[in-house]
């Protein structure tokens, strides 16, 4: 032993015998990871909280979360001798006296950005591939609890600049607040402490913006991660990998290496971001009055479907009873977001629901052996496409020559036109492809070598799959459909007939599939 | 001549040619006055018929032959000399194409057509006057700051925060206001071309009009403090960048960090 390896081995030794760390490790160190790229998607979106986080922290130690008016007296001599809060001005002063403080501004607005786009890309890919399902539902809700929350996070956080931008956004919250029927006033008079824009807001969405959704957040992707600890790994179905085993690289050096790595590479391309890109400057929009708006005012991406809907939807009130209820912002800014949320955080069940599967799964489904599923998520996200359209419809219109209400007509039918032309689409996909897989399976690649038999007839030579492969493109099940007799052994007819009616049609829609090759298949086509 | 020089010394010979000399002083003064006054009528009445020969080639067949306006188009009476310098100075008369706006394009006519036309519309009826460099001392007289107010309060409701346009209904847009000339810019608040409303005096003060246009010039040169500007159209092509480049690069990455060493 080295007098080196003696210091670390007291040193270690030392550490044990006071936490008894070192079972603990050992066993946790050598955890198996599988890999593959997609699974990085959600470690994005956990470095870029961490980015979040420290430049947050930043950020604070010079923000004013303060509506007081100051008169600007600082280097931007545009808005010199201007009235503006102070959390405006101190925003300024972080852009344009602080050292390194724009830049900061910048990476914290970057990172959030791909915070959220992380997010969204990380769903996509536990959605598509079956991940969500038993003994994961916990964690696919969590994940959509951490959606729900980044987004109103980062409505929270570029509002608190209060530049005229921002303060457009709160102006739209709160007519989404009043939107409520009966309650809504009273909810926006509590928030804003009064009426709008009152010199609460800023103070009050600081404090939720800093203290209380971090620690939200901090609590849900430990837990997260725990989950994903404890669960184990999904992994892409392969030779050799079963619902058992996990198989992959150990945690100490393998991923230790490579999820550190990756850490500063993702640090390392939102800091070259925010370095050669602009984003949000306020300076430009100038401070927030009430009385001024600007041309072409959005949301930050992850807010734009739900411009969008707002955008897009007809003028419909009713007045009954003294009350307004406007239906034109009533449903597009809560209704439809409610039930798109609910919907994506039920969904685990009413897959199991209606497949009937209640059986764990760690392999996940390659996305053509789950057709309906795909065609589903290729629908949704047809859908949300449709509404960031027309969330940007202002600019779409004068960078392509269209009108406003070109992409706004274009938006109303396609909401409810495209999304079902897209499911029928990627379901017919996902079945040609399955019947390409069988195809190859079965017949084997085209090698490019043509043969002249004796006959003089021309064959190309097809070489065949190797056993791995083909038990890659043949390892899933395929099951039949639920069986949902209508009467009971007795005679006697079940009860809830439509919900179960509705439940096997869809279960057959669910399994509705390419018949995968099988050992029969081989042999009949074998001497062809 | 002696019987002249006898009444030399006459009490009244004094007077006497006072009185003729005045008569002389004023009559040259009133005959060469009246020659410069006849001459600028007539250079005048000049630009007027010229400009009228080109209205009647160019314009007349949609504002009418004598201006007062047709199905199509406007009357032009009393529209003023401003509006006729915007309007065909920056190439947007005559219009190309009728659907929706008149867009700024490469000017059919030359300066002293434009300023030809200019005077020909001025004469029909009073109007607002082109605005001479005596009154576009913006760069002395402007204030950037309370021009920036103004233009978020005024302007940028159409034209964008930054000046850099924005949609309007039906296909319509606020242009840029990027690279455009001071006297235009003053022209369209007092004429009010397209869609745009009048800005009269009493609304924004001269020079209130002095400090939008400096702040438009400063907004202008203003270097892009943060990096690649995007167009300073907002989010929208934040987020394209994130999902495009940002992510982009990022999966990228991941795809190489997950490939299998060989």
């Amino acid at each position: 032993m080295t007098s080196r390896q003696k210091t670390a081995a007291s040193v270690a030794n030392y550490v044990d015998e006071r936490t008894g760390a070192a079972a603990w490790m050992k066993k946790n160190l050598t955890k198996v990871f599988p890999d593959h790229w997609s699974f990085m998607l959600g470690e994005v979106a956990l470095y870029s909280f961490i980015i979040l986080l420290l430049s947050g922290t930043f950020l604070s130690l010079w923000f004013d979360p303060s509506q007081r008016e100051v008169l600007y007296q600082g280097d931007y001599q545009p808005l010199s001798g201007i009235k503006m809060s102070a959390a405006y001005a101190s925003t300024l002063h972080i852009s344009f006296d602080i050292r390194g403080g724009l830049l900061m501004r910048q990476i914290h607005h970057w990172a959030a950005l791909l915070f959220m786009a992380a997010i969204v890309a990380h769903l996509l890919r536990v959605f598509f591939t079956g991940a969500f399902r038993k003994p994961r539902e916990f964690n696919w809700i969590i994940g959509v609890g951490l959606l729900t929350l980044g987004i109103v996070e980062g409505f929270l956080g570029y509002s608190l600049p209060d530049d005229l931008l921002s303060g457009t956004g709160i102006r739209i919250a709160e007519a989404i607040i009043q939107a409520l029927p009966v309650v809504g006033s009273y909810l926006s008079f509590f928030a804003f402490g009064g009426a709008f824009p009152g010199e609460a807001f800023i103070p009050r969405i600081f404090t939720v913006h800093v203290l209380l959704l971090p620690g939200i957040f901090l609590a849900l992707i430990t837990v997260h991660l725990m989950l994903v600890w404890y669960q184990k790994h999904t992994q892409y179905p392969g030779p050799g990998r079963t619902e058992k085993n996990v198989v992959g690289y150990p945690l100490m050096p393998i991923y230790m290496a490579k999820a550190g790595g990756f850490f500063f590479i993702v640090f390392g391309i939102t800091a070259f971001l925010s370095a050669v890109a602009s984003i949000n400057p306020i300076w430009l929009y100038g401070p927030y009055t009430p009385g001024q708006i600007s041309a072409g005012s959005q949301p930050d991406w992850y807010m734009g479907w739900l411009d969008g809907l707002v955008r897009m939807a007809p003028p419909i009130e009713t007045h009954a009873f003294g009350h307004t209820i406007s239906w034109n912002i009533l449903i597009p800014g809560l209704i439809v977001p409610g039930i798109l949320f609910t919907g994506m955080a039920l969904y685990p069940f009413i897959e199991s629901w209606l497949t009937g599967d209640k059986r764990e799964h760690h392999l996940l489904d390659r996305p053509r052996n789950a057709p309906n599923r795909t065609a589903l998520g290729a629908m949704s996200l047809t859908f949300i496409l449709v509404t960031l359209l027309n969330g940007g419809n202002d600019i779409v219109a004068t960078h392509f020559s269209l009108t406003i209400n070109q992409i706004m007509w274009f938006s109303r039918f396609g909401i409810l036109i495209l999304p079902p032309i897209a499911f029928v689409i990627t379901k017919r996909l996902c079945l040609s492809l399955q019947r390409a897989d069988r195809d190859v399976v079965l017949h084997g690649v085209e090698s490019g070598t043509l043969l002249r038999l004796p006959t003089g007839e021309f064959v190309e030579v097809h070489t065949p799959l190797t056993a791995e492969q083909s038990w890659t493109l043949t390892q899933h099940e395929q099951r039949p459909a639920l069986e949902l007799p209508e009467e009971d052994n007795h005679g006697v007819a079940r009860g809830k007939v439509l919900r179960n009616k509705l439940r096997s049609r869809m279960s057959r829609a669910a399994v509705e599939e390419v018949t995968k090759p099988n050992s029969d298949d081989m042999k009949e086509i074998e001497g062809h | 001549m002696k019987s002249l020089s006898r009444y030399r010394k006459h009490r009244y010979a004094s007077p006497l040619l006072l009185v003729f000399a005045l008569f002389m002083i004023g009559t040259t003064f009133s005959v060469a006055s009246a020659s410069t006054k006849e001459s600028v009528n007539f250079a005048r009445s000049a630009a007027i018929d010229e400009g009228k020969q080109i209205f009647l080639k160019g314009c007349s067949s949609c504002h009418g032959l004598n201006a007062e306006g047709g199905k199509i188009a406007p009357s032009l009476i009393g529209v003023g000399a401003a509006s006729v310098d915007f309007q065909v100075g920056t190439g947007r008369m005559p219009m190309a194409d009728m659907t929706v706006q008149a867009m700024r394009k490469k000017p059919a006519y030359t300066a002293e057509e434009v300023a030809a036309l200019a005077v020909y519309v001025a004469s029909l009826a009073p109007g607002p006057a082109i605005p001479g460099d005596e009154i576009l001392t913006y760069e002395r007289d402007g204030n950037t700051a309370q021009g920036g107010e103004l233009f978020r309060t005024n302007c940028a409701m159409c034209h964008n925060f930054a000046g850099q346009g924005g949609a309007l209904s039906q296909g319509k847009f606020a242009p840029t206001l990027m690279g455009v000339e001071p006297k235009e810019i003053y022209e369209a608040l007092i004429t009010g071309p397209q869609s745009m409303p009048v800005f009269s005096d009493k609304i924004i003060t001269p020079a209130e009009k002095l400090s939008i246009i400096k702040w438009i010039k400063a907004a202008e040169v203003e270097p892009s403090l943060g990096g690649a500007a995007l167009g300073r159209v907002g989010p929208v092509t934040e987020g394209l960048l994130i999902w495009t480049l940002g992510l982009g690069l990022l999966i990228g990455i991941a795809v190489w960090l997950a490939t299998k060493a060989r």
